[in-house]
């Protein structure tokens, strides 16, 4: 086995028994709780990363979908007493539909027009989620959402909701790293570098780009949906257009087109805001949390200028150009 | 009918507004292939800034200068700083530095105004006048003298100087007219001046209608985008008459139906003509270089 791979399981290893045994070292259900959010929001920047990094379409919309997923599990189970399962499955095909619906007129659109299509979306459906009445609980939200409950076995613990979040990241993790593999995964990526010489390759680009438009809606209603079960309570804010501004602000971070990506932008950017929510009262007396804002305009504008890859890249770069050499592909990849 | 009149004199005041943006974001995007997200902060910013330099005992006309003034010092800096050292990225990269810069400038504006709005007084004093039976406040007839006196020096500017045929020429050709020794980063660079100059202006102007607040530029910007895209994003007339169009359905809409959804028919109408017509109501549909 080359050096290179050992190294690579081992920290996979090590990462894997890390997230194992965290909950036991971690003291504080605040910890745990970030923790949690980090690996919601993996899964919902997980799929902005397919739709940005892979097909090489900006969505500013990914909080409505994410939205979507949330409000089916809110709205099914407090006003339906819906089940988990049901619920669950709910919260993933109802965004799914929408961006199926809506993606197949907008990604007919070239770049700024579709960032701004998506924009409008995201807006639209933030003053759906305000404006529902009784059915959206309006401004203030839906409260009273039921523990997540699987076969009998009831989430009600943090602890027991990390597993299963982790769970998940995992299996989308490994399910996204096949699909990096496939030809679907390689069609994606040439329709990012060349969109006309993707289809001069006989690829159906507008049909693959819907899919997976549809596949990131799917993983951010998921994530939406296992979102309002863990808090339980849920209102339009955190699907504001902010919140897509962050998303897109973590899957740059992470790198674009990469697996890792997303995990590591998501953790980031978390870990920032709470620094941030610690440090800014400290220099800004008065200050309240939401002048995080600024550094993340900060750290958006400078991570573009600098290093639009993101930062997982150089990781991705060294692995891929060790494997180029296994197989001998070097010469080849570096005229290409 | 007095009441459709009254609607229509307010929709054309809140359209000149959303068409002086318009105007801006299309100078911009013309010059520089950039749709600059950030256009509607410049907005707030004149607005601001004026408000805090009348309180601090200026002249109206002096705190409208220096306001102006100012902000486009801020649209220049923004171009030098973030913009020209990427001119070669992709649509995507300079789209995300654009909303970067204007979410810092919303998150900077509230740390230093705070949440509370702030008002002007009205350039010039006077009860409404009586138009066919509906009252027209004196400000919006500002607002309209606004609208006809930048279009008319755009034009002049653009017909006449030798600057403005560069321009033209840049919108035409980029390569081209670089071939012919037109600088296109001194354009770029006033292209981002000339949009913060006129940001500012159309936010003081509208400030003694709707006052000025921190988070008023990303509502402006927004619809100044929808009427740069309904008139055709590369199309200065198309920019107004959309303006104009979209502040009439919007007070309509909000008059006719329900004022919460004053600001749903903005984003409506921005996607029913991007999936319809993505080339706006008057552009011509042009061929794409590959």
């Amino acid at each position: 086995m080359p050096r290179g791979n050992l190294m690579k399981y081992l920290f996979i290893a090590a990462a894997g028994i890390g997230f194992v045994v965290l909950p036991f070292v971690l003291k504080s259900n605040y910890l745990l709780s970030i923790f949690i959010v980090i690996g919601i929001y993996a899964l919902v920047v997980q799929g902005l990363g397919i739709i940005m990094g892979y097909a090489g379409q900006v969505s500013f919309g990914q909080a409505a979908f994410f939205g979507i997923g949330a409000y089916a599990v809110a709205i099914l189970t407090t006003h339906y007493h819906w089940g988990t399962i049901p619920a669950l499955l709910a919260a993933t095909v109802l965004p799914s539909l929408v961006a199926a619906v809506i993606g197949r007129p907008t990604l007919k659109l070239k770049e700024h027009y579709l960032a701004l299509a998506t924009l409008a979306f995201g807006l639209l459906v933030h003053i759906i989620f305000s404006e529902g009445g009784e059915l959206t609980g309006g401004p203030s939200g839906l409260t009273g959402i039921p523990y997540l409950n699987i076969g009998g076995f009831v989430f009600n613990r943090d602890y027991k909701f990390y597993y299963l979040v982790w769970a998940v990241v995992v299996l989308v993790f490994l399910g996204v790293r096949n699909l990096d593999r496939s030809r679907i995964g390689r069609s994606l990526r040439a329709i990012r570098d060349s969109e006309v010489a993707a289809e001069a390759n006989g690829i159906n680009s507008a049909a693959l780009k819907l899919k997976a438009f549809v596949f990131s809606a799917f993983l951010a209603g998921l994530g939406g949906g296992i979102y309002a079960y863990y808090v339980t309570f849920i209102s339009p804010a955190p699907f504001s257009f902010n919140i897509s501004i962050q998303f897109v602000l973590m899957a740059v971070i992470g790198g674009l087109g990469t697996i890792c990506g997303p995990v590591l932008g998501v953790g980031l950017v978390v870990a920032l805001g709470e620094a941030l929510r610690w440090l800014v009262p400290l220099v800004i007396p008065h200050a309240g949390g939401e002048y995080q804002i600024i550094f993340f305009g900060l750290i958006l504008v400078l991570a573009m200028i600098f290093k639009p890859e993101g930062l997982s890249t150089g990781w991705r770069k060294i692995t891929d150009s060790e494997k180029a050499e296994e197989t001998g592909l070097l010469e080849t990849s570096a005229n290409t | 009918m007095d009441l459709y009149l009254q609607f229509l004199f307010s929709g054309l005041t809140l359209g000149s507004i959303y068409a002086l943006i318009a105007l801006a974001l299309v100078t911009t995007y013309n010059i520089t292939g950039i749709l600059n997200m950030a256009q509607g902060e410049f907005v707030a910013l004149g607005a601001l800034a004026a408000c805090t330099l009348y309180s601090a005992g200026f002249s109206l006309p002096a705190a409208f200068f220096l306001a102006v003034i100012a902000t486009a010092v801020v649209g220049g800096l923004m171009e030098r700083l973030v913009i020209n050292p990427v001119r070669n990225a992709s649509n995507i990269t300079s789209i995300i530095i654009t909303i970067g810069v204007s979410i810092m400038i919303r998150g900077l504006a509230l740390l230093i105004w705070g949440t509370n709005p702030y008002s002007l007084p009205a350039f010039t004093e006077g009860g409404p006048l009586k138009v066919l039976g509906a009252a027209v406040n004196t400000q919006s007839i500002w607002v309209f003298g606004l609208l006809i006196v930048t279009v008319t020096g755009l034009f002049a500017f653009m017909e006449k100087t030798y600057w403005g045929k560069a321009v033209r020429a840049c919108v035409i050709n980029r390569m081209a007219a670089k071939l012919m020794g037109i600088n296109p980063y001194i354009l770029s660079l006033m292209a981002f001046i000339v949009s913060g100059m006129l940001g500012a202006a159309a936010g003081v102007f509208i400030t003694p209608i709707t006052l000025a607040t921190y988070d008023m530029g990303f509502s402006l910007g927004l619809k100044g985008f929808v009427a740069a895209i309904i008139g055709g994003i590369n199309n200065v007339g198309g920019a107004i008459i959309g303006g104009l169009l979209l502040g009439v359905l919007e007070i309509f809409g909000a008059g006719l139906i329900s004022s919460g959804l004053k600001d749903a028919v903005a984003l409506i109408v921005l996607i029913i003509v991007l999936l319809l017509r993505p080339q706006g109501i008057i552009g011509v549909v042009s061929g794409r270089k590959v």
